[in-house]
């Protein structure tokens, strides 16, 4: 086994573990808060977005992977794997628009908006890495 | 493009990941240019001239 240990991915799973623990004590909190109590105006709006910034939090930390990871190889292989995701998502989404748009499936997502499909499209990005490179990227 | 890192590699009884060693990647980076599925780039190219001690040229061979 090779002693190359990517401080990229090192760094990156850090970030991941901080912004997801950040993501679920927001979600609860502003669920509860908006159950339990009568926020409106201004505080209601910085409220609903808390949520949201861990998870934008999420594509910076992806695209400093991008530009830290040293090992060109690996780096192509995350770049690819950020494109098949933005493309799944970009379809997804769009199809799903045109659906709505003609009334044959009800408004709105139930949760599932464009970030849920680009992580779902990194998971399917790195199947499609290791069908066509034969690996996912990672530090082995 | 073809290469001959595999029989360099041989001929000094280095395993893939005792090369990734000396060049400071990953083992499937060595992997990935030893059966020509990724070509590297010129500094990385010229690191594992470096460590062979040789030409790109006698490492990297043209198609065809």
């Amino acid at each position: 086994m090779s002693t190359y240990k990517s401080p990229a991915i090192r760094r990156y799973t850090i970030r991941l573990a901080v912004l997801m623990s950040l993501y679920v004590m927001l979600i609860f909190a502003a669920g509860w808060t908006f159950r339990h109590s009568d926020i409106a105006g201004l505080p209601a709006f910085a409220l609903a977005i808390a949520p949201a910034l861990p998870i934008i939090g999420v594509f910076w930390a992806v695209m400093r992977l991008l530009v830290e990871e040293s090992d060109e190889y690996i780096r192509m292989l995350h770049v690819r794997q950020c494109l098949f995701a933005t493309g799944f998502c970009l379809t997804v989404m769009t199809i799903w628009e045109f659906l709505q748009n003609y009334d044959l499936v009800p408004a709105g997502n139930g949760g599932f908006g464009a970030a849920f499909f680009w992580f779902v499209g990194l998971g399917l990005g790195a199947v499609y890495n290791r069908a066509t490179m034969g690996a996912i990227g990672g530090s082995a | 493009m073809k290469n001959r890192l595999k029989v360099l590699r041989a001929e000094r009884d280095w395993s893939q990941s005792d090369l990734a060693d000396h060049l400071q990647v990953s083992r499937q980076s060595v992997n990935a240019i030893e059966t020509g599925k990724y070509d590297p780039s010129l500094p990385l190219a010229f690191r594992i001239a470096d460590v062979f001690g040789l030409p790109i040229e006698e490492i990297f061979l043209r198609e065809g």
